[in-house]
């Protein structure tokens, strides 16, 4: 009814930032996204903290940083040219004897580390050894499940942002320009989302290698078509308000008004949407990964270690371990969400 | 002054959402029979205190009393409460679109009302309803009865609404700014029509409005808010002839007069802007297929010719639809139009590239002041934009130091405006906010300003206050208007030459005195008779 406490918003706060001091106050939304960016910078560091090589090592006098080296067995008193292989006994003692030492990962698995000596067979349930088990190749499901994760989120991100820069384009030129333009679009619009995604993902898998990059593409062409028709309505909304009016007269050209005016007043379909958007593109390629389109086989991926829990259906600890870093990843992103959505209600700007 | 009989009383009403108190205290009693008006300007809490009455603002946290014949409405059970609404206490609403539903035709939401509380069948209710439709004074009432919402005019509904208040014979009629909505020519009419609707039944009115002019028509006690204090009350000659609060004294003289106003300059000046048979029209949708082959249009306007001299006011009059808008953003080059149209021998390209220059010398402000800054750019931003565009060459000081010289000269500055460029709009209130929109036009040094409404979305203390400075302005600067109002109030204030539209006709035009002093067009003369002249 009346004016805003002063005491909760400062007056000369910008809409937006008054938006984000009301995200701040959702307890649920801000930890979500505190926790979720917590977890994603740590798996961008997933090299330092689960990897078989050790981070730093002390041999014979001599400083070796193998994360980020190569080097080959011979230098740890080996026999052979090849890469060491840090999980071989031998290395372990030749590492661990005199003076050396070396300074191990947390988790000592690479997502792609094959553990030649592990006493158990594989699949191997949880142990002081494998915290989360091994999955049938014999590699590491907490490993797998750090990189994998990074990859969906990397994958969201990259897609989410593709969708957004698209659909924002689309909707803006129609919304704004209207008449022959707007229906061109539109006709387009609806001829280009009557084509089954699925079936082109498996021609398109079949034709090309696959690669994450191609599925990026792929992906981010169909998906852009729902936010569009927001931006659309909004734009032709805030086109005919009288701020928009005043700019025309004032003699402002088209893509001005549309990037000074109209845009950061449409924004707010796009921002709610950001992370509902975030966990589609999570799940849209967990599905692929799952039947088998998804990211080139050997690529750590949360899909595909869902298709590994069905097939070893004994190996529960591969499908629960999966499944709850989805249900959390995802439920994060909705908690994000929501509260996004609450900030940036119109109905609450002025509560 | 209260009495064992009063129909209503408020003791000590508060009214308070979340926590902030919007009513301190307020004192009322309405006797059986009587014409009460609440006026005030908006967030002075008079609907508030009209829907508190009823218990219809679910959020509300009240205390105090509300007497409803002796007994406090506050401590009824809600099952109680829906008795008493509708049944003995009445209310219309300002907006009837809204307030009807827009799927039952009138005469089902009349007749409804019938049966729910008069417990007549259906045939008798039906019956009934028209013939509560024919004391509202609406043509055709069997016709009307069939109607859905969205088929009559504003004038109809809002009788219609009336017809359903009235349904239950109410002993008071709660009546939230029912004029508001309608066109000028149509609110006296209304107005007589509760009159004579009160006459007849002889319940009670409590008319809640911020009109002045309905309420010397109107009342015959008046109780005036400001800011959840009810400062006065009196009988209508007492408070309109010895007001003795501040703010009642301030309502009062709020009337916009035309002192201050520039002399026209000699007719023999070339004008600034001149128009020749102005012509506006719309694409209209036709039906079926015969769309693809032919394109129908509305016109809006036929043919204006009008001329406006440097530093005078032209005053477009004319009610919702009658083409004013149109001629407006015709002028301003923002929609296509037909015939000739020249600033100083200039005229509209088509594009924003080639017709920089004139843009320069026309401006415009908008009537609504939420919706003409946007909400996403400091004032800063917003009031610098035209120079950035026009003087690109000018320095960063130079922009800024003309921006507040604009800013000061439309009276934001000193005390409280300190930091005014980094603040966003929604810190300003209504007034304040249309003083940047007025910087924002200023800033470019416009020869012709277009004020669509420039205040009629503001309360009145503030509007007289915004006309003041549009004077000063014209007089300092030498700028021509073109006023596009529906309010003859403002009209006689500010304009020079007057022209009146009507469905996109044009009726009447020549000298503001001659035209608005002694109309000739019958359309005017009803106009014109609804904003009476009042002197002091």
């Amino acid at each position: 009814m009346t004016a805003a406490n002063p005491t909760v918003f400062p007056q000369q706060l910008s809409p937006s930032a008054r938006a984000w001091q009301r995200f701040r106050r959702n307890r649920l939304g801000f930890g979500s996204l505190v926790v979720f960016v917590t977890l994603f910078v740590l798996s961008l560091g997933a090299e330092f903290l689960s990897n078989d090589k050790p981070l730093v090592a002390r041999f014979e006098g001599q400083w070796y940083f193998p994360v980020v080296q190569t080097l080959p067995e011979k230098v740890f008193g080996g026999d052979f040219e090849t890469p060491a292989d840090y999980l071989d006994p031998f290395i372990q003692q030749q590492l661990h004897k005199g003076g050396n030492w070396a300074l191990q990962a947390p988790n000592p698995y690479h997502h792609s580390t094959l553990d030649y000596f592990a006493p158990l067979p594989n699949p191997a349930p949880p142990t002081a050894r494998n915290w989360l088990g091994t999955d049938d190749r014999g590699r590491d499901v907490l490993a797998r499940l750090l990189y994998g994760f990074r990859v969906s989120v990397l994958f969201a991100l990259a897609l989410t942002l593709f969708g957004v820069l698209l659909g924002v384009l689309t909707g803006a030129v129609q919304g704004f320009f209207v008449g022959k333009t707007d229906l061109v679009f539109q006709r387009f619009i609806e001829v280009w989302s009557a084509m089954p995604e699925l079936y082109l993902l498996i021609i398109f898998s079949a034709v090309f290698e696959p690669s994450v990059g191609l599925l990026l593409l792929l992906l981010g062409l169909f998906g852009w078509m729902g936010l569009s028709d927001y931006v659309r309505a909004e734009f032709l909304r805030n086109r005919q308000l009288d701020y928009v009016k005043s700019a025309r007269a004032l003699g402002l050209g088209h893509w001005q008004i549309m990037w000074r005016h109209v845009l950061p007043n449409s924004m707010t379909p796009v921002v709610t949407f950001l992370p509902f958007r975030m966990s589609g593109a999570i799940l849209a390629l967990t599905s692929l990964d799952f039947l088998g389109l998804g990211v080139p086989p050997g690529t750590p991926s949360l899909g595909e270690l869902l298709a590994q829990g069905k097939n070893n259906i004994d190996a529960w600890w591969i499908s629960m371990s999966t499944f709850v870093v989805l249900v959390v990843t995802l439920l994060l992103l909705t908690f994000m969400g929501d509260a996004l959505r609450d900030a940036l209600d119109p109905r609450k700007v002025d509560a | 002054m209260s009495t064992p009989q009063a129909l209503l009383e408020l003791k000590d009403l508060r009214i308070a959402f979340g926590g902030q108190a919007v009513v301190h205290g307020v004192n009322l009693c309405i006797q059986p029979g009587e014409q009460v008006a609440l006026v005030g300007e908006s967030g002075s809490g008079k609907s508030v205190t009209a829907l508190s009455v009823l218990r219809l603002l679910e959020s509300a946290e009240l205390s105090g009393q509300v007497l409803w014949q002796g007994q406090d409405l506050l401590k009824q059970t809600p099952a109680e409460m829906q008795r008493i609404r509708g049944d003995e206490i009445a209310m219309i609403f300002q907006e009837p679109m809204t307030a009807l539903n827009p799927l039952m035709t009138v005469g089902a939401q009349i007749s409804e009302v019938l049966q729910l509380k008069k417990l007549l069948h259906r045939r008798d209710a039906d019956a009934r309803a028209v013939q509560l439709l024919s004391e509202t004074g609406i043509d055709d009432p069997e016709r009307r009865f069939g109607a859905y919402p969205h088929q009559l005019s504003g004038g109809q509904r809002q009788r219609a609404m009336m017809a359903m208040a009235l349904a239950s014979e109410p002993k008071l009629l709660l009546a939230d700014e029912p004029t508001t909505a309608l066109d000028a020519s149509l609110r006296l009419q209304m107005l007589q029509l509760l009159a004579d609707l009160q006459q007849k039944t002889g319940m009670a009115v409590l008319l809640i409005t911020h009109d002045l002019a309905l309420v010397r028509h109107f009342a015959h006690r008046v109780a005036v808010m400001e800011k959840g204090h009810l400062v006065e009350q009196g009988s209508l000659q007492t408070v309109f002839e010895q007001p003795q609060h501040p703010y009642t004294q301030r309502l009062l003289s709020s009337r916009p007069t035309r002192a201050g106003l520039v002399d026209m300059p000699p007719l023999e000046t070339s004008p600034i802007l001149q128009a020749r048979q102005l012509q506006v029209r719309y694409p209209k949708a036709v039906p079926g297929i015969k769309a693809w082959f032919q394109k129908h249009h509305f016109t809006a306007l036929h043919g204006a010719d009008f001329s406006l001299l440097p530093g005078s006011t032209l005053g477009v009059m004319g009610e919702s639809g009658s083409g004013k808008s149109s001629l407006a953003q015709a002028v301003l080059g923002l929609i296509p139009f037909e015939g000739d149209l020249s600033f100083d021998g200039h005229t509209w390209q088509g594009s924003p590239a080639r017709d920089k220059a004139v843009r320069k010398q026309v401006q415009v402000v908008f009537q609504d002041p939420y919706g003409s800054l946007s909400p996403r750019m400091t004032v800063g931003e917003i009031v610098s934009e035209g120079l950035r565009l026009h003087q690109p060459h000018w320095t960063a000081e130079q922009t800024e130091e003309r921006v507040r010289a604009t800013l000061a000269e439309v009276g934001l500055e000193g005390e409280g405006f300190t930091d005014v460029l980094n603040r966003y709009p929604h810190t300003f209130s209504g007034g304040q906010r249309q003083r940047i929109a007025l910087a924002r036009a200023l800033v470019v040094e416009p020869a012709v300003l277009v004020l669509d409404e420039p205040t009629s979305a503001l309360d009145v203390t503030v509007q007289k206050q915004i006309l003041e400075l549009l004077k000063t302005l014209q007089k300092t600067r030498g700028m021509a208007y073109l006023l596009i109002t529906h309010d003859v109030d403002v009209l006689r204030a500010m304009a020079h030459q007057v022209l009146v539209l009507k469905s996109g006709q044009v009726l009447e035009q020549g000298m503001a005195e001659q035209v608005l002093g002694d109309p000739q067009h019958p359309y005017t003369r009803s106009l014109v008779q609804a904003f009476p002249e009042i002197n002091g």
